[in-house]
């Protein structure tokens, strides 16, 4: 594979459809008798399409809502308002028997492979756990081997099937994580996080496992990180999410050399480069404060309160993620416009 | 049982009153019930007024291990320090008694950790929390130490630092907890500041606020600083010069530019080459084979050699020396200029 990867990969259909998602977490106040204060606004309103075969990176700094998006996209939790769908079914009205279905299509990487994984069960265990819940995936007889193909395919040995987790490293528990996730045959995986945890050396083996699986086997993946180089390396689109929304998204390219947001641009030049040479001649924006909080995020922009370009309407209307007229990608800004070449 | 080659502080000028600190062929051991794990193995480093040291390895290298034992909050057992010095204005750190190590601990050297929120006490008040190092060590009456404990939150930069004496530790975000443990690590006004993993749990736009204020602080107090990390974009951005330690032992160690534009050791090599760009996409990613080693049982020869392209029979016979490159930089390996020389890898 070479480098351009992104525009000639050919994407199939839309295969993940997510519209207007909500996620309020009430904050209470009493013991008997709970009243409603206030609520934690974690995911916003959120809509993007995932493309089969494609990688959909979503990036943003802690609280901006990433991970409860992974939990509502799983089902683990309900959604305030909105509605998704997964490759024309609605993900979030399905129940039961349906929801079981649905589910076997969409599975998740965690981040943390040292509480991800049950250190009663062994290797064999927990990956074979999801036929147990799904028995039509693989019958009963044919399931050791099916385990045992599924470590051969994440590159562990397949002997090693009675071991347990602790017997492993960092990044090959990752890669029980995996193949867990890949038992099923989903379309669709999840991974929140799958490299942060691990040393440098090791996330370059997982990260590349990750991509040789999407070739072999057609996934699609949405991958959910901080780091935003690896995010730029593995994504063919990127969300960028601050606050519970998506304040831009497009290609790669658009999101890492055109940014318009000027949440984007903030993020990406405070991006530690490992080049010493390029010390003198980067200019970083510096961002003063911290992130709002979720229960009470600023009116209109929720960036306003931490952005230089904020006027008047910033407070007053809140800008959509639409095409702009400095780059043609949507971006949720009044004051959209390509950051000057230094 | 593996050798240790004698290992000289790698060649650059000496200052006429020696370093403001150097560690020389320290070896730690951690005695468990399992056997003995050879954390540390022979590291020699040292640090000058006003720059910043940054020391690079992955888990288990050791680089957090070295730094506890600077200080001597080493926990022994099961740690072990079984030979070497720790050099600081000319004394041997490790020869003193607990009394007057504990002097130089906090008031001459001192060091911030990474998860601040488990390093301060969650039951009282950060004002308290600052103000406690200023009472019980320059025996400070409450009423100042209050109001040193607010220079020292403005210092950090910490907003309304004088409303804020009383509030906990939970109720600061992340990015402020960690200017909280600043100011506690500053209170004595030390010439050293160790930074273990100062921004590893903070977001990209806060580490680079914390990274700022080091820098900042370092310049303005003419502190050393020695900046403990994985992060290989972090230490471009502020470290002078450069160890990188692999198997407790530092594989190569040289000025930040040189090291970045050709590293002399292959695992270095491997590191740089292995990490996404964010200015490139790229293809697949290169990859350094295999795991780091198990300590109890450290690989014969050099220690990467399971694990390094450039392997060879001497690798796996003979520990190798610090090679001396000029210029200060050192690398142990026994191919170090081919490897320095070889663009291509």
């Amino acid at each position: 594979m070479t480098a351009p990867a992104s525009s000639t990969k050919i994407r199939g259909e839309t295969l993940l459809d997510v519209n207007h998602v909500v996620k309020h977490f009430p904050i209470t106040q009493g013991v008997l008798f709970r009243k409603k204060t206030g609520a934690v606004k974690a995911v916003d309103g959120v809509s993007f399409q995932l493309r089969r075969g494609e990688t959909l990176g979503i990036v943003g700094e802690s609280g901006c809502g990433k991970s409860t998006l992974a939990r509502l996209l799983m089902r683990l939790e309900k959604p305030t308002a909105g509605r998704a769908t997964l490759a024309g079914q609605d993900l979030f009205a399905a129940s039961g028997g349906e929801l079981r279905r649905i589910r076997r299509n969409m599975q998740m990487v965690m981040q943390d492979p040292y509480t991800s994984l049950n250190p009663r069960m062994t290797v064999g265990d927990i990956i074979g756990e999801p036929f147990e819940i799904h028995p039509e995936a693989a019958p009963k007889g044919s399931r050791q081997r099916r385990v045992q193909e599924l470590l051969d395919v994440v590159g562990l040995n397949p002997e090693h099937i009675n071991r347990y987790p602790h017997q492993f490293s960092g990044g090959q528990r990752q890669r029980i994580g995996i193949a867990r996730a890949l038992a099923l045959r989903p379309e669709v995986i999840v991974c929140d996080e799958p490299v942060s945890a691990l040393d440098v050396s090791i996330q370059a083996q997982v990260i590349n496992l990750l991509e040789e699986l999407q070739d072999e086997l057609g996934l699609s993946y949405i991958f959910i990180a901080h780091d935003l180089s690896v995010v730029r390396h593995i994504s063919d689109r990127i969300a960028v999410m601050y606050l519970g929304r998506i304040v831009e998204i497009g290609t790669e390219d658009e999101i890492y050399d055109r940014a318009t947001h000027p949440y984007t641009q903030a993020l990406l030049s405070a991006a530690p480069l490992p080049d010493p040479d390029a010390r003198e001649h980067r200019s970083i924006i510096r961002l003063t404060g911290d992130v709002p909080s979720p229960a009470d995020p600023p009116s209109g922009c929720h960036f306003r309160t931490r952005c230089w370009k904020a006027q008047e309407i910033c407070a007053t209307q809140d800008p959509q993620a639409v095409l702009r007229a400095a780059d043609p990608h949507p971006s949720a800004c009044h004051f959209a416009e390509l950051r000057p070449a230094l | 049982m593996s050798q240790h080659a004698v290992r000289p502080t790698p060649a650059s000028p000496t200052p006429p009153g020696g370093h403001l600190l150097e560690v020389r062929d320290l070896h730690v051991e951690f005695r468990t019930g399992e056997g003995v794990a050879k954390v540390i193995n022979g590291v020699s480093y040292h640090l000058d007024p006003g720059e910043t040291l940054a020391v690079l390895g992955e888990s288990g290298s050791g680089k957090s291990v070295t730094a506890q034992a600077i200080m001597g909050i080493l926990d022994t057992p099961p740690a072990h320090i079984s030979s070497g010095e720790v050099r600081y204005q000319g004394r041997n750190l490790l020869d003193l008694p607990e009394e007057q190590r504990r002097q130089v601990r906090g008031k001459e050297i001192a060091m911030i950790f990474q998860d601040a929120l488990s390093a301060l006490n969650p039951v009282f008040p950060v004002g308290w929390q600052i103000g406690e190092t200023l009472r019980q060590r320059l025996g400070m009456s409450r009423a100042d130490a209050r109001r040193r404990s607010v220079e020292l939150m403005d210092l950090v930069q910490i907003p309304g630092a004088g409303g804020r004496l009383g509030d906990y530790p939970h109720q600061f975000s992340g990015g402020m907890r960690q200017r909280v443990m600043i100011a506690m690590a500053l209170a004595m006004e030390p010439k050293v500041l160790i930074a273990d993993e100062p921004t590893t749990a903070l977001d990209v736009t806060v580490q680079a606020q914390i990274m700022d204020l080091l820098a900042d602080l370092r310049r303005n107090l003419d502190m050393g600083m020695i900046l403990i990390t994985h992060d290989l974009g972090v230490v471009a951005d502020v470290a002078d010069r450069i160890a990188v330690m692999y198997a407790g032992r530092i594989v190569e160690h040289a000025d930040v530019r040189s090291l970045y534009r050709a590293p002399a050791h292959p695992y270095t090599k491997g590191l740089l080459n292995s990490i996404p760009r964010l200015d490139q996409r790229g293809g697949r990613l290169s990859t350094i084979r295999g795991l780091p080693p198990n300590l109890m049982r450290i690989p014969s020869g050099c220690p990467f050699h399971p694990r390094c392209p450039y392997v060879q029979q001497v690798c796996v016979d003979v520990v190798p020396p610090d090679l001396v490159l000029g210029d200060g930089r050192t690398s142990a390996c026994h191919f170090a200029q081919e490897v320095r020389d070889d663009r291509a890898g």
